[in-house]
């Protein structure tokens, strides 16, 4: 596969994991955060794009450690370890360089990366892009892919919760469960997106 | 063989270099000096900067509640921050109400030190603290009630209201895996403050009553903290209508001796339900509060006296007890301990005596 093809591939799997396989509402992954910080647009939105640098930045850096130093050594066992070990240090790293450097872009989004260190959904993309057997650019479209997906989940929900609040649901239903509910709708309109990416 | 070799030191390899990397960072980017914190306007403490306000206070002994682990959501760890703490975050938006954002009310999880911070939080936090003490005596004082005053060494002294608890640990032994904390109230006046008295009824197969019924020994070294909660004599001269059952008692009788060394002699009716004679216990101390407090009544009522019972006393369960003796109506103020169902009876009583939910003071045990 030369570098134009593989390119056009990784931008198609990009959108194949924002939108038919969004890894929220296909797999529940990361569903604690879903929940938990999707009661306001501006939060949900920070986090949303936490999630999109991480994943992107954290997929390219298991590949590298996955292909360059475990393939090589027939240590493949050891990802799920050796990933999240790469995952923890490298947001507390991230995270300490951007408060330092811009108070504002902590704000905004250096303050939601302690929460996502404990997102399932990082560790399970770096997995996936491990099974799926990405090359390098195909990972960093699907790692970015599956960032905006999540992002777009936590924004469109935030969103209804918005509306939500001012309407009128049973007691036993409030909050999370009402979210949950409408996470399993949210995923049956995404199963409309099924078959619009061929060959993916 | 050398494949596991191989495994191990490719992978504590990496783990070190990104801790060392990490380290290197904490050093230099992450670096932000000692700060300096201001609680309450006149505490100040020296802590190194970088690290969450929770983590910081909690380093400095000063234990603010928190359930979530620091992860901003369980909202338990809210204090005020008066100045330094910068603009509210957006973690802590949706956890926060109009009201709160207001009043510089912030999450204490979310919030870094990185430069010098006046914070406010409540005294009652403050005062809580771990304590190291050693069994000073273990007295029996029903066959399945034993009172257990403990002599504090570090700190050696305990600030508390009459009515207030304390959490002891229970270390691990033989069937308890990992320490425990079990939340009793300190039965002594708070002038007594060289040493916490705690009134603890078996519970078979509990832990920590296990252990402190088998194991425990005068002389013992044991841990605690607090002191907790807002069980307490309120600010009025309302009259005061008093249940309690079984270990319930202890609360009252730290504040009844508190009432009669500070003279105060509000009208009391103090209602205490017990199975048989077997089970009453301090009746004797409570008469001569009774004589040292004009307007204090202590009525102990036996729900199923032995037939041998020379018991003159009332008779019948505590809630029918109190239902025959306040009238409906009253301007009382009622304060409960015990157990959670007799508290819910005891409501009930309370309800049909049209005494509401304000003035109703409540210890229950959960």
């Amino acid at each position: 596969m030369n570098l134009g093809t593989e390119t056009v591939h990784a931008i198609v799997i990009c959108f194949s994991a924002a939108f038919t396989g969004n890894i929220l509402l296909t797999t529940f992954l990361g569903m604690c955060p879903f929940i938990a910080v999707s009661r306001e647009v501006r939060t949900a939105a920070g986090l949303g794009a936490a999630v999109v640098f991480t994943m992107t930045c954290t997929c390219a850096l298991n590949w590298a450690a996955y292909h360059r130093v475990l393939v090589p050594l027939g240590l493949e066992f050891f990802r799920f370890v050796l990933f999240i070990i790469i995952i923890a240090a490298f947001v507390q790293f991230v995270e300490m360089v951007i408060e330092r450097l811009s108070m504002t872009l902590y704000q905004n989004l250096g303050v939601f990366l302690p929460l996502i260190t404990v997102n399932c959904a990082i560790l399970g993309a770096s997995l996936f892009m491990v099974i799926r057997d990405y090359s390098f650019i195909e990972t960093v479209g699907y790692g970015f892919g599956s960032g905006a997906g999540w992002m777009l989940a936590i924004l469109a929900m935030a969103g209804i919760r918005k509306k939500l609040a001012t309407d009128r649901i049973p007691e036993g239903l409030q909050g999370p469960a009402i979210t949950m509910i409408i996470a399993g709708l949210m995923a049956l309109a995404f199963i409309g997106f099924t078959g619009v990416l061929q060959g993916t | 063989m050398s494949a596991t070799v191989i495994s191990v030191l490719v992978v504590s390899g990496i783990g070190a270099a990104l801790a060392a990397l990490l380290v290197v960072a904490e050093r230099f980017i992450a670096n932000y000096g000692d700060c300096e914190i201001t609680v309450n306007r006149e505490k100040k403490l020296t802590v190194a900067g970088g690290r969450t306000l929770l983590e910081s206070l909690s380093a400095e002994k000063i234990f603010i509640p928190s359930a979530c682990g620091g992860r901003g959501t369980c909202a338990y760890c809210k204090l005020k921050v008066l100045d330094g703490g910068g603009p509210i975050l957006p973690t802590e938006l949706p956890l926060l109400d109009d009201e709160e954002r207001a009043s510089s009310v912030r999450i204490s999880c979310q919030v870094k030190v990185r430069n010098d911070l006046a914070i406010e939080i409540p005294e009652e936090l403050f005062a809580v603290r771990e304590f190291r003490g050693v069994v000073e005596r273990i007295r029996d004082l029903t066959p399945d009630m034993k009172e257990l005053r403990i002599q504090l060494a570090e700190p050696d002294r305990i600030e508390f209201v009459p009515g207030q608890y304390i959490q002891l640990v229970a270390p691990a032994y033989e069937d308890n895996p990992e320490p425990v904390y079990r939340a009793y109230s300190m039965s002594n006046p708070s002038s007594d403050d060289g040493a916490v008295e705690l009134i603890i009824r078996l519970v078979p197969g509990g832990i920590c009553t296990t252990w402190v019924f088998t194991m425990l020994k005068q002389g013992d070294e044991v841990e605690f903290n607090g002191p907790y909660g807002d069980f307490r004599l309120s600010e009025s001269d309302a009259e005061m209508i008093w249940i309690a059952g079984g270990s319930g008692m202890a609360p009252f009788w730290s504040i009844a001796r508190h009432m009669v060394e500070n003279d105060i002699r509000r009208k009391c009716t103090y209602f205490f339900g017990a199975l048989t004679t077997k089970d009453l216990f301090l009746v004797d101390e409570f008469r001569e509060i009774e004589k040292q407090l004009p307007d204090f009544r202590f009525i102990p009522a036996l729900s199923n006296p032995d037939q041998g019972d020379a018991w003159t006393g009332e008779r019948g369960l505590i809630t029918e007890v109190t239902d025959k003796h306040i009238q409906a109506g009253t301007d009382a103020e009622a304060y409960l301990c015990g157990s959670g169902g007799m508290i819910e009876a005891a409501c009930t009583v309370l309800d049909a005596k049209r005494i509401p939910e304000e003035r109703r003071f409540y210890d229950s045990f959960t």
